[in-house]
């Protein structure tokens, strides 16, 4: 397997990224970077982690001349994952920056202790930090239910100060959306998977309107609008099939409307891409544009509840006109 | 019978945790509003939830014990975002308790 980090690393990119994964020969992995300049966005990095970790660190090594900006993949970790030595030099104490490195998180136990102790390492304001957890909250439990992988969630987050965002990846090794919505919903495909697992109220474990005691099937819908809402992106991958909400345009006064039916959001996707064993979810939440979460809460509530009100009426039978 | 339950002791200080959720419902919430009891899940010192975590923990009694849970589940000191996923998963377990042919 190959991964290369051009220095365009960004979720308008990503599709970009995925495109140019060679993931044949999975029992080996080298991660090549652009050689004057690098640019990682965490979505790539819990990518890269993600293969890294299934092919292990001895099969796994860091090639060709890596840039003083590729200090940043030590920094989040990724050198710890490889077998090749950081050719970079510093001090633990000088990396005072926004972020959380590769964290692996395998229970619930482990995922409660990530959100009480590294989500403070973002220095977010109370009401971001909120917004956040519920992301990463979600996003991981997900995987811990639904993903049946061993290796469990690979996370990483960083704060952009220039642009003040908060970047989320979250990436598996598991089964993939396609197998995880396959029992009950039977998808055509990659791609309509991913759109089924953002359709609210769809959820891998029954049919049944209101899901069950443990699943509602709300989690990635309400994720990807708060991403609507705040105009950032949202990318989900999996198999061979990737999907990107667009970024609201800012010219566009009001706030964005949300739709149940993700064909409806502007969007890009492709089922071409190299197939990916497992699932990456990664969002960009921008902090000029953040709501109170009870605010995002209460739009998002609205649209799923209209969804899961219009899907029960196509149920009712209808009257025999003769 | 009237029994508080203190959300911040058990699912800490943003309940996230479906397990500890589905512990709660199952051992306590449920069989409390079983045998006619209140139950008052007290949110103080809560910052706040997942809406995953809040439908482990009340979706199933309001699909099966309806107005039984609503009549004795009550919520105290939630704040805005709390309150507010509570009150999504009251009504689209309503608005998906007749599609199911339960009502």
């Amino acid at each position: 397997m190959r991964v290369h980090f051009s220095n365009q690393g960004n979720l308008r990119n990503f599709k970009s990224f995925v495109a140019s994964l060679d993931l044949s020969h999975p029992e080996k992995l080298e991660i090549s970077t652009h050689n004057k300049w690098v640019t990682v966005h965490p979505a790539n990095l819990v990518v890269a982690a993600a293969l890294a970790i299934q092919a292990g660190k001895k099969n796994t090594e860091i090639i060709g001349e890596v840039p003083e900006t590729g200090r940043y993949l030590d920094r989040m970790g990724l050198y710890d994952l490889v077998k090749t030595a950081s050719p970079f030099v510093y001090h633990r104490k000088e990396e005072a920056g926004r972020f959380v490195p590769i964290k692996i998180i395998k229970t619930a136990e482990d995922q409660s202790r990530f959100i009480t102790d590294m989500i403070p390492l973002l220095h977010l304001s109370e009401k971001n930090t909120i917004v956040v957890k519920y992301i990463i909250g979600e996003l991981v439990r997900n995987v811990l239910e639904h993903s049946f992988t061993e290796n469990g969630a690979i996370v990483a987050a960083q704060y952009y100060k220039k642009t003040n965002r908060v970047s989320i990846g979250i990436c598996d090794n598991g089964i993939g959306i396609w197998k995880s919505l396959n029992t009950f919903w039977h998808p055509k495909n990659d791609i309509d998977a991913l759109k089924l697992a953002l359709t609210p109220g769809i959820t891998g474990t029954t049919r049944k309107e209101g899901g069950t005691a443990e699943n509602a099937g709300a989690g990635l819908f309400f994720i990807k609008s708060i991403a609507k809402i705040t105009r950032s992106y949202f990318v989900i991958y999996s198999g061979s099939a990737e999907y990107t909400l667009l970024k609201h345009d800012k010219r566009i006064k009001g706030s964005p409307r949300l739709y149940a039916d993700p064909n409806r959001d502007p969007h890009s996707e492709t089922n071409k891409v190299p197939s990916f064993q497992g699932t990456l979810v990664a969002v960009d939440i921008s902090l000029d544009e953040t709501h109170e979460l009870n605010e995002l809460l209460a739009s998002i509530g609205e649209v799923y509840d209209k969804a899961i009100r219009e899907r029960k009426r196509e149920k009712y039978r209808k009257p025999r006109f003769i | 019978m009237k029994k508080i339950i203190n959300m911040r002791r058990v699912a800490g200080a943003f309940a996230e945790n479906k397990d500890i959720a589905k512990k709660l419902r199952i051992e306590k919430i449920m069989p409390a509003l079983s045998k006619g009891d209140e139950i008052i899940l007290d949110f103080d010192g809560v910052s706040g939830a997942t809406q995953s975590f809040i439908h482990a923990l009340i979706s199933d009694p309001i699909r099966e014990l309806k107005n039984v849970a609503f009549d004795n589940l009550a919520y105290k000191n939630a704040n805005d975002d709390i309150r507010e996923i509570i009150s999504i998963v009251y009504r689209y377990m309503q608005e998906s308790l007749d599609g199911n042919g339960e009502s």
